[in-house]
């Protein structure tokens, strides 16, 4: 008795554990972007400015912020057809055959590829087709980041509403089936429908995962630190100034990377949640 | 008039009947365009990067610039490896994976053991958030956890920490669907049998959904191996083999990120890259392979 005692509280007190860590961090990343707060105020939001030249620093998020939710927004945008059409050819056209198992590796297999692939497979090879296609200037910019995050982020919209797709019940279909619909037809008006708040979830689910890229878009935006004023145009978004402005940092400029950081945690979690909300009503 | 409304009878139907095989068409065309990229990375990093696999690529550390000059001025290919890189990775997944596990699989039986509990609604909440925090930010937060306080400069330390911050929701998760699937009447059957509690997780849970956990730990690891990010913050690099968690470490990833940089190093990113792909497309496969025979 006084054994399952200890093994019940040993595995309370490990998840506790899970509970601190989320709250330490929280806890660090609101202590460390605090003098950015109350250097600048609301300005670090809605400022465009990025100047660390000593004496008149000015550090302003608005040009990351931007950039982050354009290149993310576009990328899913992108993946929605690709994305889409995946997930009826594995879910309903080829259900359970060999093709589906094949092509559903592949995708999963996408998922495994890591950022830095990503990004030197779009720096060399995405790249100079896309500047063969003559859009302009060296290739780099909003367009070609989210390009690569459009294919990057297909595994994860396409597995979601792949297994929704799938759980359309055969009844409901067979009946419009014999009602005469064709298979377009049984798609857009039963299995859409009935799968729609499971599909929209995945693509939450998907964009949250574009908001958080570095590497890949690091090594493609082009990282310019203004408000991007067009979709051709270089920019830089929020995960990817931390990675390249850290290394010398420090002080106030640390402290706006830090703050950076809290945003972005803070938005890609009211991303997720809002995601894994829709899930469990649906479900 | 009756022929004249059965013929547009026809051409509706023949237009419905043409538009679903089009729509057909573009989905096959759509779902063959979306796996295309897997097909010309891989192919582009075998054939730029088969030359430079060998032995040495294995077990040599990175060159230096002036040796990389020489054999591009020589046309020869780059001497050396990424041993450092190849330790630097395995100690860091080694020390992530040591301290994700057992962390995550104690909670994932929590979660399963106290179903509809709101502490553990909360902690299956909380363990959500995580998995979604991205990447850079689990690194930032380890430089402001370990970096400055812990080992006072840049470690491997570090890195691990992050990495297994980066493990830990994956693990829990898995772990918890997976005792989902096993029969409750099992669990009974040991309890009944006057089994104590930690025996019954020991013997009994762990064992039986051993292939389910194996398969979270893999893709876990397979997730963590790629990162390069949060080690651009934490574990920063070093040309040296290093077995001191404490100092600065190479990886895998992070020296793709330093050959990509530096132009005489360049044509050593394809090589490190296929050696990475590989080592994750193997577990990518083996634990879906896991999968497939469970079923």
């Amino acid at each position: 008795m006084n054994s399952d005692k200890i093994t019940k509280s040993v595995l309370f007190s490990v998840s506790i554990l899970i509970l601190m860590l989320a709250a330490g961090m929280v806890y660090s990343l609101v202590g460390g972007a605090i003098p950015a707060f109350k250097a600048f105020g609301l300005n670090f939001i809605i400022s465009g400015e990025w100047d660390p030249s000593e004496g008149r620093e000015n550090y302003g998020a608005l040009p990351f912020i931007v950039g982050t939710l354009l290149t993310s927004f576009a990328a899913l945008i992108i993946s929605l057809p690709l994305s889409f059409s995946t997930s009826l050819f594995l879910g309903e056209y080829y259900k359970e055959t060999k093709v589906a198992r094949i092509i559903g590796l592949l995708v999963d297999l996408l998922a495994g590829i890591p950022s830095i692939v990503y990004g030197l497979w779009g720096f060399y090879v995405l790249r100079p087709f896309l500047i063969d296609l003559g859009f302009g200037g060296q290739g780099f910019g909003i367009f070609t980041a989210s390009l690569i995050l459009a294919i990057m982020i297909i595994p994860y919209a396409t597995s979601l509403s792949n297994e929704i797709i799938r759980m359309v019940p055969n009844d409901l279909k067979e009946a419009a089936y014999s009602l005469g619909a064709t298979r377009l037809e049984v798609i857009s008006s039963v299995i859409i429908p009935n799968a729609r708040s499971g599909i929209v979830a995945g693509y939450i689910l998907a964009f949250g995962r574009a908001l958080g890229e570095t590497m890949a878009v690091t090594m493609l935006i082009g990282n310019t630190n203004i408000v991007p004023t067009g979709f051709f145009q270089t920019g830089n978004t929020m995960a990817s100034v931390i990675a390249n402005q850290f290394g010398e940092a420090d002080g106030l400029k640390l402290s706006s990377l830090i703050a950076i950081a809290l945003l972005l945690f803070v938005i890609t979690g009211v991303v997720n949640a809002l995601g894994k909300m829709i899930i469990k009503k649906f479900s | 008039m009756e022929s004249i409304n059965t013929l547009l009878d026809q051409d509706h139907s023949t237009r419905r009947l043409l538009k679903d095989k089009l729509v057909l068409a573009g989905i096959i065309l759509f779902s063959l365009l979306t796996v295309s990229p897997i097909v010309l990375i891989i192919s582009k990093l075998l054939v730029k990067g088969y030359r430079q696999i060998s032995l040495d690529f294995i077990i040599k550390n990175t060159p230096d610039t002036y040796e990389a000059i020489t054999a591009v001025a020589n046309g020869e290919i780059i001497p050396g490896g990424i041993a450092n890189g190849i330790v630097g990775t395995f100690l860091m997944v080694v020390l992530a994976s040591a301290l994700a596990i057992p962390i995550g699989v104690l909670t994932g039986i929590y979660l399963y053991e106290n179903q509809g509990k709101r502490m553990s609604n909360l902690t299956r909440s909380v363990s959500d958030i995580l998995q979604g925090v991205p990447s850079i930010v689990l690194g930032l937060i380890s430089y402001l956890w370990i970096v400055k306080h812990v080992t006072m400069g840049y470690s491997a330390l570090a890195g691990s920490i992050s990495m297994s911050i980066m493990m830990l929701p994956m693990i829990v998760r898995s772990t918890e669907e997976t005792l989902k699937m096993i029969p409750q009447t099992l669990k009974e059957a040991a309890l009944a049998l006057g089994v104590p509690y930690h025996k019954v997780i020991l013997r009994v849970l762990i064992p039986t959904g051993f292939s389910g956990l194996l398969t979270g730990i893999l893709l876990g690891i397979s997730r963590i191996l790629g990162e390069t990010a949060p080690l651009l913050l934490t574990a920063l690099g070093s040309s040296m083999i290093n077995l001191d968690m404490t100092k600065p470490s190479s990886a895998i990833p992070l020296l793709i990120w330093e050959f990509y940089n530096d132009p005489n190093m360049v044509d050593l990113i394809w090589s490190s890259s296929l050696l990475l792909m590989a080592i994750v497309l193997i577990l990518n496969i083996v634990s879906k392979q896991i999968i497939a025979n469970r079923r």
